[in-house]
């Protein structure tokens, strides 16, 4: 009997390597939840205040000639952010009607448009803001970093709606079909 | 004599210099090969999983131009895989960078195989020193002598037979 146990004390692996390999193991988890939270971008939620972002234009399609600027510098007013790619397809089909209805508001500067173009290369962005005249400030999503944060739900297009507080009121998945559409989207937040 | 031979250099002379610039405006662009050799090394994120240089899609087809566009201004596969992570992200890459907590990737995998042999290799210490201590112990109280009788005992009854 007792050499049966020496033989099993022989055999099992020694208190402390057990405990160094648990302790090992437990900072290894804690070091990658720590990181993963670091890296994690903050997400906006409908009526929440949206994190806020920054905004580096294309040129010639900045906003009142400024090159870059945070979403919070357009606090006090209502901002619509479409998030577009020169490859999508039903991103043509709103183009058009975008840009109609920023004609009505941009007199007014109290509705501010801006694209936010995903994924995309700038020579096909370019192409594709002077195929349909856009003239409402555009920006391409750095890193994907605005459309992470926007919590982007499918693809592309998708538009989202924020008050004169900053606060998302509304999110449309798909493209607009008319200008009609558009202008009601927005009357929700003015 | 001599003035045919100065025209003569001196068209050589212009000839050259037209050619050269001719060059100069017209450099030959780069091919489908050598944008493809930097295109398999990205991923776009639209088309997850999917390398570059076979993807299909429009935005993998703008993406290609880039990388073309790129070679052709004397960009080096270096500084255009970097334009595309400061574009897009590190997730365009086919193994993330070596920096910060992606080193764990690095150095987990082989650090669990490394446990894994040792424990493999006390686990097989285990299993067969019992035995030759078993074995040993036989031997020493006997047993295999004992075994040795009885062999020789059967063998002579086996010839009593014949």
């Amino acid at each position: 009997m007792n050499e049966t146990n020496e033989t099993i004390k022989k055999r099992g692996v020694p208190v402390w390597i057990q405990i160094m390999i648990w302790a090992g193991l437990t900072g290894l988890l804690a070091l990658v939840a720590f990181g993963l939270n670091r890296r994690q971008n903050p997400m906006a939620e409908l009526n929440q205040p949206v994190p806020d972002f920054e905004l580096v234009f294309y040129k010639d399609y900045e906003y009142n000639q400024t090159a870059s600027l945070k979403l919070s510098d357009l606090r006090g007013k209502v901002v619509l952010i479409n998030i577009w790619a020169s490859w999508c397809k039903p991103c043509e089909q709103e183009a058009a009607d975008l840009e109609k209805a920023w004609q009505g508001y941009q007199p007014a500067n109290d509705v501010i448009f801006i694209g936010v173009d995903y994924v995309d290369t700038p020579a096909g962005a370019f192409q594709y803001l002077k195929k349909f005249d856009i003239t409402f400030p555009n920006a391409p999503d750095l890193k994907s970093n605005i459309s992470s944060i926007l919590n982007r739900q499918m693809g592309v297009p998708e538009t989202y709606l924020i008050d004169r507080a900053g606060v998302l009121r509304q999110i449309k998945i798909g493209p607009f079909t008319s200008q009609a559409e558009i202008q009601a989207f927005i009357a929700i937040a003015e | 004599m001599k003035k045919f031979f100065f025209a003569l250099i001196c068209t050589f002379l212009l000839g050259a210099a037209f050619s050269q610039s001719a060059f100069a405006q017209d450099p030959t662009p780069p091919t489908d090969d050598e944008v493809n050799a930097i295109a398999k090394h990205i991923y776009c994120p639209v088309c997850e999983n999917t390398p570059l240089d076979v993807c299909p899609t429009e935005a993998c087809r703008n993406w290609r131009e880039q990388i073309r566009s790129m070679l052709a201004e004397g960009k080096t596969e270096d500084e255009i895989m970097q334009y595309f992570v400061d574009q897009y992200g590190d997730r365009v890459l086919g193994a993330p960078p070596a920096t910060g907590l992606n080193w764990l990737v690095y150095l987990i995998p082989p650090l669990v195989i490394l446990l894994g042999a040792i424990i493999l290799f006390r686990a097989l210490k285990g299993w067969t020193q019992p035995k030759q201590a078993e074995a040993g112990s036989g031997a020493a109280s006997g047993g295999l002598s004992n075994q040795d009788e009885y062999i020789q005992k059967f063998e002579e009854e086996l010839k009593k037979r014949k």
